[in-house]
């Protein structure tokens, strides 16, 4: 177990160097120029050479990464050359508000995905199965961001019972900041649930087929028993899956939701960095979220070995 | 005979299918005295499982569905329970072993929990207890080592092991009544033996009947009591199995018998097949089921469905000529 954990950090570091080369790349193809920004109507074309030597734009591209890597390797993230404020303070101050929303969000779908997913399978065919998957199917076509206006003028306007938009800080008044997150949450909840509940429906269904489970029927089991402790385990390996890879997804910020319901996520801080070409900011923020992707997804894979064990004793 | 621990009572099971109604089982009626082993033999197909699914209710529904008959276990109709009385007699009262060892433990819990759960559930018991139950049951069964090997999980155990946890999870809770669907034929012919003799010892011992289902003639001859041939759905012989063997009454045991290998007296024998294929359950003829397959089938037989009568002593036959077959 203990060489499992081992060689998959080991794969942190070629994905982590790759991401950041790759932001490195893209950033520099963007149009426009920092300097130029800074200096604003008071450039001259000698200010502006000046500026970028200071900041080293001058330097070649592998140079720049290089020297960046370094600083990296040293603790050393960098400041934003814009607001001065640095990318540990910067990502300090909105990855909270991300990771709040995250699990928020996630544990709300699951809540909604799995009741559901088990009373489809369980009823399979029936129109009670038809009339949740179709409404899934329809959910999926509708767009987070029109929910989040259904949401604001149901829950925020008409009965004035939520925050429509703000954040409050937890350390501050840890209801109000709940509060704040209620909505948001839900948008993103009502996006994720219909496919965590087909994958894990579909899942179940197959589950319900086994001959296990016809064992554990002739045990005496009571059904709740059968579907939770029997099936639901070996059929949330997909659920497992994407349910990581929406986390994964949230780490780096639900923009749309974020701008919507104006809360200072991740989302917003690497939108700003690009417009304002705060590469610093942006590279530094992008490292953190490709770390949180990949730490996720190590946590998937863990989750894989507990929940079938014929995959730990397998690599083991 | 004393009064038996199981009745089964005209039991007819069907089930819906894109072909129509299939009959698996056609009003079968047999009784298991306690302690008694009784074998169901017959082709795949000819509703030996169905039976034994029907039994504890197992059948799913829909596509099946037990239609009539009755079921008495210790005095009591089984197919009258409610949800919760079945469940408190499946596993505890009659407990059941699966045909596949590999495919009927969970994958994703441990041995221990898997052979502990009867005990915590029908005995009350808590789990630390359970457990030490647990271990004590895979010695039984000759799992060395039971109390470290709690924790396992099936994987890691080979198809011979896994069918002996499936009779230590049978076992856990001293039924007077074991059904076991085809308990070897998932596994190595060296093992078969194994499992069958450790099978019937621990039941001997703990005092329970069984009902051996098998289509292995060689399986019912060692093992068994008394025997029922099935075919297309019906009992179509009974007898203890000593006469069975000696004398059957039914030209489809018959053959059944001269299409099986021998080890012991006549080795030089040919093997013969029965020709043809098992019957059509969805369109069974109006007469004898197996009267296509016959090679003594007259008109009679095509045409009126012989009952199952006593031709001897305990001895049953549904064949018109079963008088001509004992001579």
């Amino acid at each position: 177990m203990a060489k499992f954990i081992g060689r998959r950090l080991l794969y942190l570091l070629p994905v982590l160097l790759a991401v950041t080369l790759l932001t490195f790349l893209i950033a520099s193809l963007l149009p426009g120029d920092l300097a130029i920004t800074l200096l604003g109507d008071q450039a001259t074309p000698e200010k502006v050479e000046a500026l970028r030597a200071q900041m080293g734009l001058d330097l070649p591209i592998w140079q720049r990464y290089l020297l960046w890597l370094w600083d990296v390797l040293h603790g050393d993230l960098g400041r934003s050359f814009r607001t001065g404020e640095t990318v540990l303070a910067a990502v300090a101050d909105r990855l909270p508000v991300s990771l709040e929303l995250m699990v928020m969000a996630e544990v709300t779908a699951l809540l909604i995905a799995i009741p559901l997913a088990i009373l489809c399978a369980v009823k399979s065919g029936s129109a009670t199965d038809r009339f949740l998957t179709g409404l899934a199917f329809g959910k999926l076509s509708l767009p987070p961001f029109m929910v989040a206006i259904l949401l604001i003028y149901l829950f925020a306007v008409s009965l004035n019972l939520l925050p429509a938009t703000g954040w409050i800080p937890f350390a501050e008044d840890p209801i109000a900041n709940l509060r704040s997150f209620v909505l948001p949450a839900l948008t993103l909840a009502i996006a994720e649930w219909p496919v965590l509940m087909r994958v894990l429906r579909s899942d179940m269904i197959a589950t319900l087929q086994e001959d296990y489970i016809a064992m554990a029927k002739a045990k005496g089991l009571r059904p709740a028993r059968i579907l939770l402790v029997h099936a639901l385990k070996p059929s949330s390996l997909t659920l497992v899956t994407v349910t990581g890879i929406n986390i994964g997804r949230l780490i780096g910020g639900a923009l749309i939701v974020e701008v919507i319901f104006a809360l200072p996520g991740i989302g917003r801080l690497l939108v700003g960095a690009i417009y304002a070409r705060d590469f610093i900011i942006l590279q530094g923020a992008v490292l953190f979220v490709a770390v949180g992707f990949v730490m996720v997804n190590f946590v998937v894979d863990m989750l894989y070995a507990v929940l079938d064990p014929r995959i730990r004793h397998g690599r083991a | 005979m004393t009064q038996p621990l199981l009745s089964v009572r005209n039991l007819s099971t069907r089930f819906r299918t894109d072909r129509g109604l299939v009959r698996a089982v056609d009003d079968v009626s047999f009784d298991v005295a306690p302690g008694e082993t009784l074998a169901i033999v017959g082709e795949s197909g000819s509703g030996k499982s169905v039976t034994a699914l029907s039994i504890l209710r197992l059948i799913p529904d829909p596509p099946g569905k037990i239609e009539s008959g009755e079921i008495l276990f210790e005095g009591k109709d089984l197919l009258k329970l409610d949800d919760a009385g079945i469940r408190a007699i499946r596993g505890d009262r009659i407990a059941m072993i699966f045909q596949e060892p590999m495919s009927s433990l969970n994958p994703a819990l441990t041995v221990g929990l898997q052979v502990g759960e009867p005990i915590n559930l029908h005995r009350k018991t808590v789990w630390s207890k359970a457990l030490d139950k647990a271990a004590e049951l895979l010695g039984k069964v000759r799992i060395p080592d039971g109390k470290s090997r709690l924790n396992s999980y099936p994987h890691q155990y080979s198809g011979g092991m896994r069918q002996r946890v499936m009779i230590a999870m049978a076992l856990a809770c001293q039924p007077k009544l074991i059904i076991a669907d085809e308990p070897t034929t998932a596994l190595d012919v060296t093992v078969q033996a194994q499992i069958l003799a450790l099978l019937k010892e621990l039941t001997r011992e703990a005092n329970s009947a069984m009902i051996l289902i098998t289509h292995d003639l060689g399986v019912v001859a060692r093992y068994a009591d008394r025997v029922a041939v099935m075919y297309g759905g019906r009992i179509v012989e009974t007898a203890p199995a000593r006469p069975l063997y000696k004398s059957p009454r039914h030209p489809y045991t018959r053959g059944l018998m001269a299409s099986v290998p021998r080890l012991d007296g006549d080795t030089g024998r040919p093997l013969v097949p029965i020709e043809g294929q098992p019957p059509d359950l969805a369109s069974l003829p109006a007469g004898c089921a197996f009267a296509l397959r016959c090679k003594d089938a007259t008109e009679r037989c095509h045409r009126e469905r012989p009952p199952l009568v006593e031709s001897a002593r305990h001895h049953f036959s549904a064949c018109w000529y079963h008088e001509r077959l004992a001579a």
